[in-house]
């Protein structure tokens, strides 16, 4: 998956002059329906709180399983947040946005 | 130890003693196991074992994924079995995985599922063909994630999954209260399921972690007819001058102080001299201790510490549960692979359980040293009033039985010595003193006299009661020999006196014949000279015409 970076320049300081960047990962294990549910969560979300403040790895398990162990994955799908640490994880198909900015450390931000 | 399994269903040995033969071949093939107890039972390490005996002894690769310890706690806990799984991973017969999930650090939100450990399960099989599959413990999961109905839809889904995959596989589960598992899970896996349970008090479940010495049920083990040196002659020639059976056991009861040590550390160096491996346990004294009190009855054991052969282990009895000396016991026996043992005393620990359990330890050690064909020597303490009651009920169990006791009398003790039974070979029924002297054990003969058994001083004052008859016996026999010779002398002093008479009478007798002869000549010549005066010629006369008076007589 390309990392999504639509944002200007302008609305990055506009918005969060503070907000540090975000890299996350998101493993599936396929395309099922709820990876791609997932996905378009996470796509959503991003847009709205992280402006161009993150970036995106999708990591397709039935492809690379190797690394599967690294992040110590077991549910699908998962989203890491590996920067900024300490790395947190959400499981699930982040169908519950207030949730999935909870995880992230977001919601006192947004 | 509960099996839920059709006998003509094909096995996957798990190489642990005991567990193949009441499973009758090892656990289900390609088929999920649940094996669930109690805390520190040793689930994990049955399934270690099994993952590790089948990627040595059956070529079975194997996956492990642990969900509680990590992998270097893991290999370090069942490194003090001789399991080296560091070595087993770096030639791919072993793969262990380590999952874990920190609740701290996971959100829930919407559906999941557990996706990502079947891959990495079937990744890690894959890589090396494992046909074994450890899961130890699954349930921590509930620990982590809190959507318990997708958790168990998920572990069916897997059980069903490893079962489709084809591989023999282990699930560990905790036990739970009134359910074999805390989550249930024998609902899923009702394969094969083996409960295992131990009784071990006040010991520390971190610390127990053994190999499951179950005791094996074949009663099936060799009887080699080689019979092997008690150390003391005497004793050898009571049981028809051979000694024990080799692979035997032979327990030794008595009451304190009675030499049942002793005996042992003879049987000990008969081995060690025929060059043997042999390991005495021991529950009262510290190996220094044994090794100087032996030396005071003439026997060097340290010489045998020092060269390898022998190996004193000494350890209190309140120093662990029974089940933690019965492990130890276990791996030092197959590390020196010894052929005698001494037990000194057995009966020592018993402070560490109830006689119940003692009897069982007991009878799976005798089993044990069975199988490996070595010979034990187990010697129990008992009570002075209950001499043949051994308070530990396993004189059945032992293929020779000798009893030592004290015997007071006269004003003091002396031991004897009692072979009670010896299964298969003629033994003597006697009674034997039993000495200590700085040259070893010594058995002497008893004086079974009118008053009861002869030990001691009243045994030695009989004896020189004996040596004086004896004596006196000669004496007189000397005495008499003397008087008799004297006679024949006598005799034979006579015999040639009268010897001497009768020459002389033969002289005189030969004289007086020759005095006759010249006394006729001379009166013939005289007759002669008449007749020739006379001028006639006559014939001359008989000689016996003229009677003589001397004739006859001597």
């Amino acid at each position: 998956m390309k990392p999504a970076k639509p944002a200007k320049a302008k609305n990055r300081a506009k918005i969060a002059p503070t907000l540090p960047h975000y890299d996350l990962r998101l493993y599936v294990a396929g395309q099922t329906p709820r990876s791609l549910q997932a996905l378009s969560n996470l796509k959503r979300i991003c847009e709205e709180h992280l402006t161009g403040h993150y970036r995106v790895e999708v990591i397709d398990l039935l492809k690379k399983p190797q690394l599967a162990a690294g992040d110590q994955i077991l549910a699908i799908p998962t989203l890491v947040r590996a920067i900024p640490k300490p790395a947190r994880k959400i499981i699930g198909d982040l169908s519950n946005t207030e949730r999935v900015l909870v995880g992230l450390d977001l919601r006192s931000v947004g | 130890m509960k099996l839920k399994a059709g006998p003509e269903l094909p096995k996957a040995p798990t190489g642990i003693q005991g567990l193949d033969e009441i499973t009758l071949g090892g656990l289900p093939k390609g088929r999920p196991t649940l094996v669930c107890g109690g805390a520190g039972c040793g689930k994990t390490l049955l399934g270690v074992e099994f993952l590790v005996r089948g990627a040595v002894q059956f070529d079975e690769p194997g996956v492990c994924i642990s969900f509680e310890e990590t992998v270097r706690d893991l290999a370090m806990n069942v490194s003090s079995l001789g399991f080296d799984l560091e070595k087993l991973q770096r030639t791919k017969k072993l793969v262990i995985d380590h999952i874990y999930i920190d609740k701290s650090e996971i959100a829930e939100t919407g559906e999941y599922d557990l996706e990502g450990l079947f891959i990495r399960l079937n990744a890690a099989i894959d890589s090396i063909g494992a046909k074994r599959v450890l899961l130890d413990t699954p349930e921590a999961l509930f620990a982590g994630l809190s959507d318990t109905g997708i958790l168990r839809s998920e572990l069916r889904r897997l059980f069903g999954w490893l079962k489709e995959k084809g591989v023999t596989a282990v699930i560990t589960g905790e036990r739970g209260d009134g359910t074999l598992t805390r989550h249930g899970l024998e609902e899923y896996v009702s394969d094969c399921v083996i409960l295992l349970d131990h009784r071990v008090p006040w010991v520390d479940p971190r610390y127990f972690r053994t190999r499951v010495p179950v005791t094996s049920l074949a009663l099936t083990h060799d009887a080699p007819n080689e019979r092997i040196s008690t150390g003391i002659p005497e004793l050898d020639d009571m049981f028809g001058g051979k000694g024990y059976f080799r692979g035997s056991s032979v327990l030794v009861t008595g009451t304190a102080g009675t030499g049942k040590t002793s005996m042992g550390a003879h049987f000990l160096d008969a081995a060690c001299r025929r060059g043997e491996k042999a390991i005495f346990f021991a529950f009262e004294e510290s190996p220094q201790q044994i090794m100087r009190n032996m030396r005071s009855i003439g026997i060097d054991l340290g010489r045998w510490v020092k060269k390898g052969l022998l190996h004193i282990h000494a350890a209190k009895p309140s120093a662990f549960g029974l089940e933690m000396h019965l492990v130890r016991m276990h791996h030092l026996l197959a590390e020196h692979n010894p052929k005698a043992v001494v037990i000194d005393p057995i009966s020592g620990l018993l402070p560490g359980g109830s006689e119940y359990d003692v009897t069982a330890l007991v009878l799976r050690i005798v089993d044990f040293l069975k199988q490996t064909g070595a010979t034990g020597f187990f010697s129990s303490l008992s009570a002075a009033d209950d001499l043949q009651a051994t308070s530990l009920n396993i004189s059945s169990l032992v293929d020779t039985w000798i009893l030592l006791r004290n015997i007071e009398s006269n004003g003091e003790r002396n031991r004897v010595l009692y072979v009670l039974k010896s299964r298969g070979m003629a033994h003597s029924n006697q009674i034997r003193e039993f000495l200590m002297t700085s040259d070893g054990v010594r058995l002497r003969d008893v004086y079974l006299g009118a008053g009861g058994v002869l030990t001691g001083s009243a045994r030695v004052a009989r004896e020189a009661d004996d040596q004086r008859q004896e004596t006196q016996r000669q004496q007189e026999n000397r005495e008499r020999q003397l008087a008799v010779k004297v006679s024949l002398r006598s005799l034979e002093a006579q015999i040639a006196a009268l010897q001497a008479e009768k020459d002389a009478r033969e002289n005189e007798l030969a004289a007086v014949i020759g005095e006759s002869e010249t006394q006729k000549t001379m009166v013939l010549a005289e007759q002669d000279a008449i007749r020739r005066s006379r001028g006639m010629m006559i014939k001359s006369p008989g000689r016996n015409q003229r009677p003589n008076g001397r004739e006859g007589k001597a």
